[in-house]
């Protein structure tokens, strides 16, 4: 593992509106690593979905605890994690294939192709009824001063 | 989030204001249904200049335009699609099968 530069642990309640504010943390945290607004962009994207798939399919029915964990490694990565302890993924494999969805018409299935695409690193672990942990990871290129 | 609807000579463009997280999208996808099944429009605009952020939820909403607009025989396209919005749409295929203006 990686040395820790820096961290932050955050727990929230599993409502929608914690998703803006979830999106708008990480941003906040990630602005040290002096990314591009394109790199901002594709990180509020990347935890959105993560902390989504939580409040959808973890807590389908009920509202439970998700905890995001931002932490800056060496190397200029920055590793997002995404926790609950809600409904778990019967089959991950199957969950990460684009247009799989269980969420119905207003889900489109892409979540997950989306974190892979956005960022350099995904893990995800999860037992049925215990939980999910998705783990994310993305290096932020050194930009010289002065630049964008 | 906010929605400003104009129809001209069965031209039909949604203007999106806010967020289009799924926080955001709830009830959007029916909405744009009524405002569809109400207008029946040849052409749907969905104009993106007001979305400020937007994840797969948007992909969702812009798939089931597309599909209602293709039963009646109708065009979709998408305007003014800011950046970020705009790599959510590449790296999902949609950029591939809807145009964007």
């Amino acid at each position: 593992m990686k040395r820790t530069e820096n961290y932050v642990k955050m727990e929230f309640l599993s409502r929608s509106s914690n998703e803006g504010f979830a999106r708008i943390a990480a941003a906040g945290f990630a602005a040290q690593l002096d990314p591009t607004l394109d790199e901002l962009g594709d990180i509020k994207t990347a935890v959105s979905e993560a902390v989504t798939n939580a409040i959808v399919h973890a807590y389908p029915d009920t509202l439970g605890r998700i905890l995001l964990k931002l932490r800056i490694t060496e190397g200029n990565t920055l590793e997002l994690t995404v926790r609950d302890w809600g409904r778990g993924i019967d089959n991950i494999d199957q969950a990460r294939q684009p247009l799989f969805t269980t969420g119905g018409a207003e889900r489109s299935g892409m979540g997950f192709t989306i974190m892979e695409s956005f960022m350099d690193k995904l893990h995800i672990k999860s037992a049925p009824g215990k939980g999910t942990t998705v783990v994310m990871r993305k290096r932020i290129a050194p930009r010289l001063t002065g630049g964008r | 989030m906010e929605i400003g609807v104009t129809c001209q000579e069965r031209n039909l463009t949604l203007l999106l204001k806010g967020e289009l997280d799924h926080h955001g999208a709830m009830g959007l996808i029916n909405r744009a249904e009524r405002e569809i099944e109400a207008a029946l429009p040849l052409k749907l605009v969905l104009d993106f200049s007001g979305v400020s952020f937007m994840d797969s939820s948007g992909i969702a909403l812009v798939m089931r335009c597309r599909q209602r607009m293709r039963e009646l025989g109708g065009g979709l396209s998408l305007h003014h699609v800011p950046q970020q919005p705009r790599k959510v749409f590449e790296a999902s295929g949609v950029a591939r099968i809807v145009s964007m203006e």
